[in-house]
């Protein structure tokens, strides 16, 4: 029954997808001459205005191009010309290191708060403060106290992914069921013990919950605080080929951020599904 | 009662009310036990019980008052003091195993992996689990996790066991069985026990002393009954011992009328001296005219 559902929705998928590239195809293909021209004007003005061709690149122009970019990911051709895989390699480090920095802060001081009602309403006030403010807003401030591009990029990615992991593991850590610790504090196990085999456990779902909303927040951030600090990064490169006007070249970036975003959320996913207890 | 093994001594619980006030659970409450023995409290809910349990395990504090056990003022919890708990609280992402290991390191931390296997292992057998040890609390039904609770509790072979309503979550048959398995172990290894529940059959299988409550707030301990039967009893043939309804019915009465007016009636008791009763014969048990009979035959069943 699951096995039949599930390839049903497949074939689902894929009719949807290919009448999307359908429509893709219809939509921007040239609808014949549409204006008289000498040859040598015809050669200046090009396809958009002799054919009436889309500016929009089409589905076989993107997939040629994608088809380009994937049998050398890796060229490097100075610094405006480089391979959408070290493009992709440099925003994922990038997002790797803020995120690291991020967890290693989040979640003692997510343990902290939990655990102590009085570090959870003195520090309440701040989080909620600090939480809402957009992470490209801290930009300016980064770059000027900083003084370097890619790390004040590293930073935006820390301040994004901070929030989600501190609140998640500051209310994993708090809801962790009052029986559990009773039973931990009638074994007499001190609080370190109780803090990485009771609470850690009983709390992990929750905390990787928010990792796993962190780390979408920081692939959607990226790509915005590369195309503000240039220089590299799949966001450089979106913003790059607009300047060339290359959209074939956007839209493949687009869709590779997609799939990159999904990959880093399966990983996350997994993980989660690892920690999760059945009751 | 001269050996006074564990010793309550005039402990108070009082919580903030919602007027700024304080609310009492109970005031001045004594209550002692001796040595390898096993005591039950019945009460209706609310009559601060739990609270009572949960000061004995040093998870609660009393506002006021003290708890001795064996000679000691006790502060906070101890390894002394196991507890079983209501909802039988295993850790879910530990196996059966893991569960009662995490007991064993917890009280030998020194001990090796193989020698902290094999304690958990003979408690995992005691309770009878045998072949489930590296299942998880969500593969077992009701009463296998309560057993589970039980041999955690055992294992760290503690001077008293505490249970709050242990088995109150369980169907009657397994119930049954697991009060059997208890008395067993209890009365195998000299345990002392000090139970809460609300079942008044299993006070009376189970406990060799039942200390009855009054209603909360303002709780008393109102009576402290001997079980006068014999201490070698089945749970099958318990019924049928003569003492039996003369006991059950005093139980009975008090939860049903005096746990509510005797606050009201007695104005003389001394909560340093609750009175002792040990129901048997000599106690009327057919006080019923033949009129009275005539008009409440239920009763006259019943007794």
């Amino acid at each position: 029954m699951t096995s039949s559902l599930r390839f049903r929705a497949a074939i689902v998928s894929i009719v949807l997808f290919a009448a999307f590239l359908g429509i893709w195809h219809i939509s921007t293909r040239g609808t014949g001459t549409v204006a008289n021209m000498t040859p040598e004007y015809a050669k200046l003005m090009g396809l958009t205005a002799t054919a009436g061709k889309s500016a929009m690149p089409g589905p076989l122009d993107v997939g040629a191009k994608l088809w380009e970019h994937l049998k050398s990911p890796f060229y490097d051709n100075g610094p405006n010309d480089k391979g959408l895989g070290i493009q992709l390699g440099y925003s994922i480090a990038r997002v790797g290191l803020g995120y690291f920095l991020a967890v290693i802060v989040a979640i003692p001081l997510g343990f902290l708060i939990g655990m102590s009602p009085l570090f959870s309403k003195a520090l309440d006030p701040f989080i909620q403060v600090l939480k809402p403010i957009s992470p490209l807003a801290w930009m300016p401030l980064a770059l000027y106290t900083i003084k370097d591009s890619s790390i004040s990029a590293i930073f935006v990615i820390f301040i994004c992914s901070v929030w989600p992991m501190l609140l998640n593991t500051s209310f994993g850590v708090a809801a962790v069921r009052k029986e559990w610790i009773n039973v931990a504090r009638t074994l007499e196990v001190g609080t370190v013990r109780r803090a990485f085999t009771v609470i850690l456990p009983a709390a992990a779902p929750t905390i990787l919950t928010g990792m796993r909303i962190s780390i979408g927040i920081a692939w959607l951030v990226i790509v915005a605080a590369e195309m503000l600090v240039g220089g590299t990064g799949i966001g450089y490169f979106v913003w790059n080929e607009w300047n060339n006007l290359s959209i074939t070249n956007v839209i493949i970036a687009i869709l590779l951020i997609g799939i990159v975003g999904m990959l880093l959320d399966q990983i996350l996913a997994r993980f989660t599904r690892m920690v999760t207890f059945p009751e | 009662m001269t050996d006074k093994f564990i010793s309550i001594e005039g402990i108070a619980r009082r919580y903030p009310g919602a007027d700024g006030g304080q609310i009492s659970v109970f005031e001045d409450l004594w209550l002692s036990m001796s040595r390898g023995e096993f005591g039950c409290v019945i009460g209706h809910s609310g009559c601060g019980k739990t609270t009572v349990l949960n000061i004995l395990a040093g998870l609660d504090e009393p506002s006021e008052g003290a708890v001795i056990v064996d000679g000691q003022a006790i502060e906070g919890t101890s390894l002394d003091r196991a507890v079983i708990f209501q909802s039988h609280a295993l850790l879910p992402w530990r196996t059966v195993l893991g569960n009662v290991s995490y007991a064993v390191t917890s009280k030998w931390r020194n001990w090796d992996r193989a020698k902290v296997k094999a304690h958990a292992q003979k408690f995992i057998d005691l309770v009878g689990l045998t072949g489930s040890e590296h299942k998880r609390p969500s593969e077992l039904s009701g009463g296998m996790k309560q057993r589970v609770g039980i041999a955690r509790a055992l294992s760290i072979t503690p001077k008293i066991m505490l249970m709050d309503e242990p088995f109150s979550a369980l169907d009657a048959l397994t119930r049954g069985t697991l009060q059997d398995e208890v008395r067993r172990i209890c009365l195998e290894t000299g345990q002392t026990a000090f139970m809460i529940t609300h079942d008044v059959d299993e006070a009376i299988y189970l406990a060799d002393k039942i200390f009855l409550m009054t209603n909360g707030p303002g709780a008393v301990l109102a009576e402290i009954v001997e079980n006068p039967l014999p201490k070698d009893r089945g749970r099958i043939d318990l019924h049928r011992h003569p003492y039996y309804y003369a006991l059950r019915n005093h139980i009975v009465d008090f939860l049903v009328s005096r746990s509510k007016t005797f606050a009201a009636t007695v104005t003389n008791h001394d909560p340093r001296n609750v009175p002792i009763v040990r129901p048997g014969l000599s106690e009327p048990t057919i006080v019923a005219s033949p009129k009275m009979i005539e008009t409440s035959p239920a009763q006259t069943i019943a007794r």
